[in-house]
Order: C-alpha cells, then sequence, then structure tokens
C-alpha cells in the first residue's frame, strides 16, 4: 500500500464482468465453499445467502478503499474484518427482521460471512489498493457472481431433490424427490458437475482458439 | 486390447505372453457370475430378469455413448462394463422401478468410471457407486424388499414399471423384512440352511451363498482373483462376531449368521476383488480384507443401518492407494524395503 505510487485507474466495465464470469468467485476461484455447500439446498437460501454476501462485500469494499490510505499496514487485516464483521452484523438483525424462517434455514451461516475468504480477499486484493468506484464496481460483480452460482446450485438441488423451484412445485404430485440432492452430497454433486461443465466449456473454447490461430 | 488397426508395434520383453488379458479374465468373472444370475431369476423371477438386463443394458450403453462423444475407440468390448452392470443388477432390490436401476448405472459407469478416465483409473467400485447414489436418493425403494412369491414368473410386482421420475407404488404385504433387518430390528434370526440356500428376501443376486462361494472358487482355480481378499473379509467377520457372540448371545447374532447374510458373499467375492480398487501386493489385500471385514461388523452392530458391506468396501477402496504406499515388497537384492539398492 505505497500511497505514493497508486496509480489511478480509470473505472472500465471489465471491473465489473470478471467478477461475473472470467474470474467469478465460485466456478473459477472456487473461494467460499463452505456456503456454497451447505445452504444452496432451495433456490431462496441461495438468492438470501447469495444477496447478503454480495451487500457485505459491496459494503465493506466500498469502506476498506475509503479508508486504504489511512489504516497502517501492520493492522490492515484486523481493521478489515471489524469492518467485514459490523455489515455481517447489519445483515444478520435485517434478515431476522424480515424472515425468521429464513434466519433459521441459513442458521450459523449468516455470521460465518465473515470468515467468508471471498469478502477478505476482495478488500485484500482489490479495495485497498484500487479507488472506491473501482472497488464498488469489483464487489457488485463478484456479489452478482456469487449469488449467480449459489442460484445455479440452489435450483438444480430444490429442482431435483423437491420437485420445486422457489417453492413452486413443478411437476406432478407423484414426481419422487432425490432425497439425496438435498443433503450434504448433493451439494459436493451438483458443485462437481457445474465445474466440470464449466471446464469443459473453457477447454473447448481455448482448444478451439488454438485451431484457428494455427490455421491462419 | 482390441485395437482396430493392424499396424507392426513394437513391444518389449516378454514376447510371449500368457493368453489372459484384460478380456478373457472379465469374461470369465461374468462366467462366474452366471450361476448366481440363474438362481436370482429363479427366486424373484421377472423382476430379476428385468433388473438385471436393464442394469447391464444401461451401463454399456452408458460406456459406449461415452466413448462415441469422447472420439475414442469403444471399450465395451472389454466386457468389464457389462460386468459393472451385473454386480449392479444383483445388489439392488428385485422390485426396484427400472428408471432408477438404469440410473444406478449412468451414474456408476458415467460419474464413478469414466469420469476418472475409464478403466484402470477409477478410485471406486462403478456397480456399489451406482447402488450408493440410488441408496442415498431413493432410501424408501431402496429398502422394499420383495418377497419370493408363487406368481414371480406370470406378473411384475406394481412397483418395476414404474413411470421414469414418478414414485413407485407398493401394494401391500408384498415385501418382507431381509434377515438382516429382521434381526436389527426384530430381533428375529434366520436359519442357516436358508440362508446359504437362497431362501430369503434380499438383494436380487445377495441370496444364495453357496453359488457365490462356487462362483469365487472358479475364480480362483484359474488364477484370476486374488484368494486373500475373500478369506481375510469372511475371516473376520467370523472372528469379530464370535467374539461378540460370545460375549452376549442375545444381543449379537453368531458368526454363520453375518457370514452367510445381506451382501456380504457377494461383496467379498465379487466387489472388494475388483483388481483396480484393491492393493497390489498380497499382504496389502489381507489389509485391506480385514479393514472391510471390520468395518463391516462395525457398521452392521453399532450402525443405523441393517447392512454396511457396500460402505465397507468403498472406505476400503479409498484406503487400498494407502496400504499400496505403506506395504511396498522388498526390492530384489535392496536393503530397504521399496528402495532399489
Amino acid at each position: 500500500m505505497a500511497v505514493g505510487f497508486e496509480q489511478e485507474q480509470s473505472v472500465t466495465p471489465d471491473d465489473f464482468i470478471k467478477g461475473v464470469w472470467k474470474q467469478n468467485p465460485v466456478f473459477v476461484q472456487v473461494l467460499g465453499m463452505c456456503p456454497v455447500l451447505a445452504v444452496t439446498n432451495t433456490a431462496i437460501n441461495a438468492l438470501a445467502m447469495g444477496l447478503a454476501t454480495a451487500f457485505v462485500l459491496l459494503m465493506s469494499n466500498i469502506v476498506v478503499s475509503t479508508i486504504r490510505n489511512v489504516v497502517p499496514k501492520q493492522v490492515r487485516i484486523v481493521t478489515f474484518i471489524l469492518v467485514i464483521a459490523t455489515f455481517v452484523t447489519i445483515v444478520d438483525y435485517a434478515i431476522q427482521a424480515v424472515s425468521l424462517d429464513l434466519h433459521k434455514a441459513l442458521g450459523a451461516f449468516i455470521s460465518l460471512i465473515v470468515v467468508n475468504c471471498l469478502i477478505l480477499g476482495r478488500a485484500e486484493a482489490f479495495a485497498s489498493q484500487n479507488s472506491v468506484a473501482r472497488s464498488a464496481l469489483d464487489a457488485l460483480g463478484m456479489g452478482v457472481g456469487f449469488t449467480l452460482a449459489l442460484l445455479c446450485l440452489g435450483g438444480v438441488r430444490e429442482i431435483l431433490g423437491a420437485g420445486s423451484l422457489f417453492n413452486v412445485r413443478l411437476f406432478g404430485e407423484s414426481y419422487q424427490e432425490w432425497v439425496v440432492m438435498m443433503l450434504p452430497p448433493g451439494g459436493f454433486f451438483t458443485l462437481a458437475g457445474w465445474l466440470l461443465l464449466i471446464n469443459w466449456y473453457q477447454q473447448r473454447k481455448s482448444r478451439l482458439q488454438e485451431a484457428k490461430e494455427s490455421t491462419l | 486390447m482390441k485395437q482396430g488397426l493392424k499396424t507392426l508395434t513394437i513391444r518389449s520383453s516378454p514376447h510371449i505372453g500368457a493368453v489372459s488379458s484384460v478380456d478373457t479374465i472379465m469374461f470369465n468373472v461374468v462366467l462366474a457370475m452366471l450361476p448366481v444370475c440363474l438362481f436370482s431369476i429363479y427366486a424373484f423371477g421377472l423382476s430379476a430378469v428385468l433388473v438385471l438386463i436393464t442394469a447391464v443394458v444401461s451401463c454399456v450403453l452408458t460406456e459406449h455413448l461415452l466413448c462415441r462423444i469422447n472420439g475414442i475407440p469403444t471399450t465395451v468390448g472389454d466386457w468389464s462394463a457389462a460386468i459393472t452392470g451385473i454386480l449392479l443388477g444383483l445388489t439392488l432390490p428385485p422390485g426396484l422401478p427400472l428408471w432408477m436401476v438404469a440410473a444406478g448405472g449412468v451414474i456408476g459407469i458415467g460419474g464413478s468410471k469414466f469420469l476418472f478416465g475409464g478403466l484402470g483409473c477409477n478410485a471406486f467400485n462403478p456397480a456399489l457407486i451406482g447402488r450408493a447414489v440410488l441408496q442415498a436418493a431413493f432410501p424408501a425403494a431402496m429398502t422394499s424388499w420383495m418377497r419370493q412369491t408363487q406368481g414371480r414368473f406370470q406378473s411384475l410386482p406394481s412397483s418395476t414399471l414404474t413411470v421414469p421420475f414418478t414414485k413407485p407404488v407398493y401394494v401391500d404385504g408384498v415385501s418382507a423384512a431381509t434377515p438382516l433387518s429382521a434381526w436389527k430390528f426384530e430381533e428375529k434370526a434366520t436359519s442357516t440352511p436358508d440362508l446359504l440356500m437362497g431362501l430369503t428376501t434380499g438383494s436380487t443376486g445377495e441370496t444364495c451363498a453357496i453359488l457365490i462361494i462356487i462362483g469365487g472358487v472358479y475364480l480362483v482355480a484359474r488364477k484370476m482373483m486374488s484368494w486373500q481378499i475373500p478369506v481375510s473379509i469372511l475371516g473376520t467377520v467370523a472372528i469379530f462376531c464370535t467374539i461378540l457372540h460370545l460375549i452376549d448371545p442375545s444381543r449379537y447374532a453368531g458368526p454363520m449368521f453375518h457370514m452367510f447374510s445381506g451382501g456380504l458373499m457377494l461383496g467379498a467375492v465379487f466387489m472388494a476383488t475388483d483388481m483396480v480398487g484393491s492393493p497390489i501386493t498380497h499382504r496389502g489385500c489381507v489389509v485391506y480384507g480385514v479393514l472391510i471385514g471390520f468395518l463391516t461388523v462395525l457398521i452392521r452392530v453399532w450402525g443405523g443401518m441393517p447392512d454396511g458391506v457396500m460402505y465397507a468396501i468403498l472406505i476400503g477402496n479409498a484406503a487400498s492407494p494407502h496400504i499400496d504406499h505403506w506395504i511396498q515388497p522388498k526390492v530384489y537384492g535392496s536393503a530397504v524395503k521399496g528402495v532399489p539398492s
């Protein structure tokens, strides 16, 4: 955090897009696996968890970026964690006020947003070195990417495990639920399936690009 | 291995090899399992026929299609997919809806064998992975055991032909407890001759212990199976159960009951001996067998489920690379184990 050498770079749309796709926190960086595996058993839980994390990420990135020049280097991690914990407490009370059922379903994992390495990682790697506008955009991108990834998992698990999506029944009464998809192993299976699909797509894309370059 | 093109290949010695290749060994395993399959058809009738055929077809078809999609020569000809199918069929309850059987085959071959690189690269027994996923996904259907009824060759149980992705419907009184669940939940013992002859309820192919032993003896006699594994598994179970039985006969069933009931015999002879998932050295095989036997009794006696052979073997599969790492033969001419001088 050498203040004198910091270069103000202009805000680019790439700050946002990289979090959604190229550096997606779940599918590419594979960060924050604890909530990804634990609370994605239904689409609603996944959405709530994703939005809560995105909110904490956005607010903490803004605050960390604002105070980045006044925090001594030696105590920066502690300061970041305090900032993050403040917003997690706000989210915790907010969810409790909005829906007690949701609060019960998410359980300890709301408080555990504090230790989500995605948030500290963005604070340390991006917000502490970049302007407020860029940090906010970065947090928005990462937050949207995280929420989308959680929805991908939660959607598949709820459709297979309960035959519904956002509590709307998709199939008839006689649908046979795949019980395992609602249980912890289902989280691992679904995550593995999505990672497989995305890696396969990326590899195919780079193979096609190589072939194109070699013919030119 | 069968290759499409006949070209001049340069091979290292030995140039005169034994005739047994992967294909012939696998084919002999199929032969050894045939009597078990035939008995299962005799015992459970048309539903067993359909379960076995569906399991084999789904496994072979999955393997073939995945090979085609990936543009490599099909590996159906080495019989390993067929064995996975037969084993899967033999471990499923006879009245299981056929779409669940097919799902098990696709998950077993696609998810646990092909994704890891095909035959020889899979860490776990594909048939058992298929069954384990089915057990976790459909616990109700996987524990509805059909009785051996009179009209088994004329009609199918109502659950067999369930429309895919819908719940099976079971008629009351058709299903019954297996010997293991009867012991665990109702404290009712089944006589050993019944267990040996297979006149009990259970998975399609696990009931008749005698035919499974005959198949195993055939494979051992042709040197296509390591005898250390089944012997150490069954020996561990027998010793462990005898000790428990002597402590409290009313709570713990005797060794004969445990050895011949449930999937233990089928698992010890045909599943645990899978060459890919078991250790390489003889001493390693004994360690592996003792581990599986010990875990089986542990799960059966103190676990929540009546039978634990499947999980014991899967844990054994997971442990076998480590067993190989720890137990390495002394290299000829070296002073230290596993390190050539």
